[in-house]
């Protein structure tokens, strides 16, 4: 479960990005978090994967507490979570696998349960014949899966997509969200940061609205608030 | 350290060096270099020392008995010089005995083979407890009534003293300055990997991997530039000692050195130096990783 309680975010050259948000996310959930440029919206995911600390509130996630967490429970509450950027950040000097495996051996996994998770997540997002593949032997919308297969590898809780679809056409977009709502489906907790209003109309999940720092709208079924800029 | 990830790690540290191959050998020449350095000024002072150590063994100043003097007043000298600060013992040697020794000594000469003992003095060989004190517990021996004469290789053991304080001096100096050289090139060797990778360690962060985890593939490749640095380093001193070596026992002037084998050094030799290699390798790595690991 994801639970920020009146959470406000100050940069040091004095940026007051979020502005006393409460938001609760419970375990299985789909989550489109929606606004605009400058709305706050890669804040929250930083704020959420524990890169910055909140200057005011309580932020847990998956029953760690963010906004006070230590150098030594922030790599096991990042092991919870899977995150996929929207620029996919895979090494490429390395093969798929490769990209794969390094992720499972940061957390101490042997290289038997290694194979067999990663031809198990390759085969979930499709990718099962690409397994030595470099990245750049991929098209966009490969290795934004491959990004989704590292984010799921070690099995988190919740995954954070961070624009997903941002460098993939319309139809690959789809796809795209499809494999993370079958993913959702599965069990596991997906929030998606986008602009993309045609997605989010076409799923009809939770949508939260972020503008200015504050969340202007929390429903079912599209986005609240206007509209939506890239 | 996870053993599944001991090869992981051990992969992870060759492939950097490689990735970095000019850096690397920069790097892994550096280490050399110093070490050789260090290496060769260490064992110019043990050398040295040991000649010390060997003087010291030897360390007989010879006192002769004024020849006016009986043989009874020549021997009851022995208590006075017994008395002297920093003598261990004094032996009397008899104008008789000295004559057979001398005689011993030069068995094919045969014009010392009918040698009168007249001709030579009574005599005392004095051991001295420090080597350093030789000057001063000489010119007090010689101050003792009934003393001719005094004879001490006070130049010998001096020259030896200040070889082995110069060496020690700039042995400790260049240590402190080399090791700190190679630390930091190292350490900018590594950052340069650190660097090309800082995108992948940003990633191994997301996903929940320790500093630890994140740091060991650096600390191996330090590891193992210290150590591929101390391996060359001992092979090029070894070289060099034997060359320098044959050069003093072929030399007319300096054959009196005896410089140690370096059989009787390769053990030290070989562990000081990959100790050191290690040191500066993981040290320069250390350095190198810490600032990224705070992301």
């Amino acid at each position: 479960m994801i639970r920020l309680k009146d959470v406000e975010m100050e940069y040091d050259n004095g940026t007051q990005a979020i502005k006393g948000i409460s938001l609760t996310i419970e375990d299985g959930e789909f989550v489109f978090l929606v606004g605009p440029s400058g709305s706050g919206k890669s804040t929250i995911i930083k704020l959420l994967t524990g890169e910055v600390e909140p200057s005011e509130g309580r932020i847990m996630i998956n029953g760690f507490s963010v906004s006070n967490i230590s150098e030594r429970q922030l790599p096991l509450m990042r092991r919870t979570l899977g995150i996929i950027f929207q620029d996919f950040r895979l090494i490429e000097k390395k093969t798929v696998y490769d990209n794969l495996a390094f992720v499972m051996r940061a957390v101490g996994a042997s290289n038997k349960e290694i194979r067999s998770r990663i031809e198990y997540v390759l085969r979930l997002v499709g990718l099962e014949d690409k397994i030595n593949s470099y990245p750049t032997e991929l098209s966009g919308g490969e290795q934004q899966r491959v990004a989704i297969a590292r984010a799921l590898v070690n099995n988190p809780s919740t995954i954070i997509a961070d624009e997903p679809t941002g460098n993939l056409d319309p139809e690959r977009s789809m796809e795209l969200m499809e494999l993370l709502v079958k993913i959702n489906e599965l069990g596991t907790t997906v929030v998606v940061v986008t602009h993309e209003k045609d997605l989010v109309d076409h799923f009809g999940k939770r949508v939260v609205t972020i503008d200015s720092g504050h969340v202007i709208g929390d429903g079912v079924g599209g986005y609240v608030g206007g509209n939506i800029h890239g | 350290m996870d053993k599944h990830n001991f090869g992981y790690f051990f992969h992870e540290g060759i492939s950097n060096m490689f990735s970095h191959g000019f850096m690397s050998f920069a790097a892994i020449g550096i280490t050399v270099a110093c070490l050789l350095i260090m290496g060769t000024f260490t064992l110019v002072a043990v050398n040295a020392d040991a000649q010390l150590q060997e003087l010291e063994r030897e360390n007989e100043i010879m006192a002769y008995v004024d020849d006016t003097y009986t043989s009874e007043q020549a021997r009851a000298l022995q208590k006075k010089l017994e008395a002297v600060p920093g003598v261990t013992s004094a032996t009397f040697i008899s104008r008789e005995q000295a004559t057979e020794e001398f005689i011993k000594k030069y068995p094919e000469d045969e014009v010392f083979q009918n040698l009168d003992p007249k001709i030579l003095e009574d005599r005392y060989t004095i051991r001295i407890t420090d080597l350093k004190q030789i000057s001063k517990v000489a010119a007090q021996v010689r101050e003792v009534e009934g003393v001719s004469d005094v004879r001490a290789h006070e130049e010998i053991a001096g020259g030896f003293i200040t070889i082995r304080n110069i060496a020690t001096v700039i042995c400790v100096a260049l240590i402190l300055i080399l090791f700190v050289v190679s630390v930091f090139i190292i350490s900018n060797t590594i950052r340069l990997t650190t660097f090309d990778r800082r995108e992948e360690i940003a990633i191994m962060r997301m996903v929940g991997a320790t500093n630890g985890f994140i740091r060991w593939p650096f600390v191996y490749e330090g590891f193992l530039m210290g150590l591929m640095g101390a391996a060359i380093a001992f092979f090029l001193q070894w070289l060099l000692y034997n060359a320098v070596s044959h050069g003093v026992a072929s030399n007319d002037t300096l054959q009196l050195i005896q410089v140690i084998p370096f059989q009787e050094l390769w053990g030290v030799v070989a562990g000081t130096f990959a100790a050191s290699g290690i040191v500066i390798g993981v040290g320069g790595s250390l350095s190198a990783i810490r600032k990224f690991l705070h992301v």
